[in-house]
């Protein structure tokens, strides 16, 4: 019955996301006030509908009601409530579910706190959300159904893919789908404003808010997915350049890319065609990305199921969004005039060139992505771009970006001075190569070439604060003066400053990682004890267990230096009962702060008592997701100044600015 | 800088940047990539030189073939219709790895005609081949379909 419930109300979200892309439409055509006003009702009652249709598909993974046959496929009775309820959106039916209902959210989100929009785009934003709303609605409902029943009904279910039941995944895609389809907003916004063609720096100043909450989760997704890959799958590899990870990589790229440009719009009304692009193409790669995934055209680590007919349809979807946004762009792009010019050397310029790059670097992302799929249709050849292609071509063209990063803040908007902001970073030129040296050189003995690389990470993260040290002036105003200011600057400032060094942070983490990571594999026998890597691994005992939906092989090892046990590390090896799956558990052991020693499992050897060991050394690993959480830090710190705040109210911020032209009116120095 | 002069930089570095990216994209396109090979093209092909570089061979893990050496590294077979080809990789096999499956293997071909993998792939689902290998049977008229009739457990992340 509540799953009957729940198949039903997903019609009724069809129906009402019709209405909700279909009246104020009209009402934007006739000028009708009354039909503009009924889409936030509308765009809210769609969000509750879908809700409830979710909620009842949930409901069916918790009380294992295995005569749906999506719960049937996906679930076990045994298996840990958590991962039951994390089993819903572990497949194809019940993530697509969890896709429309991100999409209404972000919708119903625009409707609540949009207050201060103007009525005529906040209609025309809901109307175009609600037209992606019935695409994808109409897809689950036509190709991917997750109530569908069984009969008779089975009395076992099959179980979720074992390497999904982890708690990584628990959080993944949700956070991954906040960040893909929070673009849907900007995209929104984007095509609104084509539509009613009208386009200023108060278009950019909402649809910064949106754009910076997408990139939030979207780091924080691509993080915990990376993370998760690390630890699940047992490989040891934390980025694989697999088409999945490209897929949330380059919406990631051109959101990162959309967040700067939307500044320039907002301050200076420059570049507002290209931030219009980049709205309407961050989605674009959104898109993308989920066709990639659900239709399987390319192979990947991660895993896949495919239905050629579930591939079209997404792809019909893609060239009408993709292709219909673009040629309205196409239309109306002539019509916007553009604001402000500016010297190259300028903060403008700056930002100019982050996208220059970035843009690029996404481009070669996609042609990596896309070439094996061109090549077989051309030729018929099978090839893969992998790890060697995405080093050789992104690599290069990051090194220049993150040489300018510090250098973006320190220039002033209009007209910069290059020789100031360069005179301001020499003590953080100083600092990094000395830092550089002294890692390179005095404690890893890594090879000389590398300290390049050190050295830029850390210039990365010390010229981060460059600007926020300058503004603060400790040296020429003394410490307390220079708290104050440091405690007066608007929290944005801060963000930038933090985002820039977790960009930083993770910088040092790959590159650590990448020069000093070592590996082994052996044949260890219970009681033997190796040396790798500095540290003595003893092999104490493999013990069979049993867990509440697998059997395991637990080894047990014991981590020391110098005869000091550092820590005990039971990677496993289980085998799942109802899918008779076997999956490898790693056993890490964080060494110091940021390194790890990662040990996993092969298989036992025949006619003996060995087992197959793989351990790796990953030094200073860790800091690559430090970096990532730094990042979202900064993005929420960002997201909860004043001045962005959606919905703040006008008297505030009315005080905010009169407040902000007193301290303007004092002299500054 | 005049106005001329300002939108000429700008275009400039643009240019300077998509060119210097154009010429990575396509040396990395032609040098960085990997071919898919079977094993009967392995055999088969005439010239050495078509073999070289990084490659992926697909095909079934011959039954009986896999057995763990003293230094630990794992030599197995995979053939297809035609042939086999014998591997040795050092590191731990892929969890679904198992004989009779169908598997890639990543890495270069050695002159003795042995083929060297530092990555092997199996898929994540059970019920799957990767794909390139499914393809490659087909052709060869040996694919026997899927397994089982059941629908298939879909499963993405």
């Amino acid at each position: 019955m509540i799953v009957e419930l729940g198949h039903y109300a997903l019609v009724l979200g069809l129906a009402l996301s019709l209405a909700q892309m279909i009246v104020p439409m009209i009402g934007l055509r006739t000028n009708n006030a009354r039909m503009l006003a009924v889409a936030p009702s509308l765009t809210v009652a769609t969000f509750l509908v879908v809700a409830v249709s979710f909620a009842a598909l949930t409901w069916a993974y918790v009380t294992s009601d295995f005569s749906v046959r999506n719960v049937w496929a996906n679930s076990f009775s045994d298996k840990p409530l958590l991962f039951k309820i994390t089993g819903v959106w572990g497949n194809h039916e019940g993530s697509m579910l969890l896709w429309i209902l991100t999409l209404a959210l972000f919708g119903a989100l625009v409707a609540f706190f949009g207050g201060n929009l103007p009525s005529r785009l906040k209609a025309a934003v809901l109307s175009v959300q609600g037209s992606v709303t019935v695409a994808f609605a109409l897809f689950i409902l036509l190709t991917s159904n997750p109530f569908e029943r069984l009969s008779p009904p089975p009395l076992e279910g099959r179980d979720l893919n074992p390497i999904l039941q982890d708690i990584g995944l628990a959080i993944h895609p949700p956070l991954l789908y906040l960040g893909y389809v929070g673009f849907s907003i900007c995209f929104s916004f984007a095509v609104a404003a084509l539509i009613e063609g009208r386009i200023d720096a108060a278009w950019a100043r909402w649809v910064r808010p949106w754009t910076l909450v997408s990139w939030v989760f979207l780091t924080a997704g691509i993080s915990m997915g990376s993370y998760w890959a690390y630890y699940e799958l047992g490989w040891g590899g934390w980025w694989f350049w697999d088409p999945v990870e490209n897929a949330s990589f380059m919406p990631w790229l051109i959101g990162t890319a959309l967040l700067h440009s939307a500044l320039v719009m907002e301050k200076r009304e420059a570049m507002k065609v290209w931030t219009i692009l980049l709205a309407i193409l961050a989605f674009s790669f959104s898109l993308l990305g989920t066709f990639l995934v659900r239709s399987g055209v390319l192979t990947s680590v991660h895993s896949f199921a495919t239905d050629p007919q579930r591939g079209l349809f997404i792809l019909m979807i893609l060239v009408f969004f993709i292709g219909g946004s673009l040629i309205l762009f196409a239309l109306r792009a002539g019509t916007l005039r553009n604001g402000g010019m500016f010297h190259p050397v300028s903060r403008e310029g700056a930002l100019v060139l982050n996208n220059l790059f970035l843009t690029t670097a996404t481009a070669t992302v996609l042609v990596g992505t896309l070439y094996p799929l061109l090549v077989e249709a051309v030729s018929g050849e099978k090839i893969s771009v992998g790890a060697p292609y995405f080093n050789y071509t992104f690599i290069p063209l990051m090194i220049p970006l993150l040489m300018a990063v510090p250098f973006g803040p320190l220039l002033a908007w209009k007209r910069g001075n290059l020789a100031a902001a360069a005179e301001r970073l020499w003590l953080t030129a100083a600092i990094s190569l000395v830092a550089a040296l002294a890692i390179a050189w005095l404690i890893y003995d890594a090879p000389v070439l590398s300290a390049f690389a050190y050295a830029l990470a850390f210039w990365l993260i010390v010229g981060s604060f460059a600007d926020v040290w300058q503004k603060a002036g400790f040296v020429k105003n003394g410490w307390s003066t220079g708290w104050a200011r440091l405690k007066g600057l608007p929290r944005a400032s801060w963000g930038t400053a933090l985002a820039h060094a977790g960009l930083g942070i993770t910088t040092l983490g790959i590159v650590g990682v990448t020069t000093l990571e070592d590996e082994t594999v052996l044949r260890m026998t219970p009681g033997e004890t190796t040396s790798f890597a500095g540290y003595d691994v003893e092999f104490n005992s493999l013990t069979p267990g049993k867990g509440p939906n697998f059997t395991y092989d637990k080894g047990i090892f014991t981590i020391s230096r110098d005869g000091r046990v550092i820590g005990t590390v039971e990677p496993e090896k289980r085998v799942y009962v109802a899918s008779r799956m076997p999956t490898t558990e790693a056993g890490i052991q964080t060494v110091g702060l940021f390194s790890q020693y990662y040990l996993a499992l092969g298989d036992a050897v025949e006619g003996s008592e060995d087992i197959v060991v793989r351990i790796w050394w990953k030094p200073w690993v860790t800091l690559i997701w430090y970096g990532t959480v730094v990042m979202v830090a900064a993005g929420l710190i960002s997201l909860s100044d004043r001045r962005l705040r959606i919905g703040a109210p006008v008297a505030a911020r009315r005080r905010r600015q009169e407040a902000l032209a007193a301290a303007r009116a004092e002299p500054a120095e | 800088m005049t106005r001329k002069q300002k939108r000429f930089a700008v275009i400039f570095s643009a240019l300077a940047v998509l060119g210097g990216a154009v010429a990575l994209v396509l040396t990395g396109l032609s040098e960085q990539v990997t071919f898919f090979r079977t094993p009967t093209d392995i055999v088969s092909t005439a010239s050495a030189s078509e073999n070289e570089g990084r490659l992926r061979l697909g095909g079934l893990v011959v039954m009986g073939s896999v057995e763990t050496l003293d230094d630990a590294a794992v030599r197995f077979a995979i053939e297809d219709a035609n042939h086999a080809v014998t591997v040795r990789y050092a590191g731990i096999l892929p969890d679904l790895f198992r004989e009779g499956q169908g598997i890639v293997a990543e890495g270069t071909l050695q002159p003795d005609g042995t083929f060297r993998a530092d990555t092997v792939l199996a898929k994540h689902d059970e019920t799957y081949m990767p794909r390139e290998v499914a393809d490659a049977l087909k052709e060869q008229g040996v694919w026997k379909g899927e397994a089982s009739g059941e629908t298939p457990a879909s499963s993405d992340y």
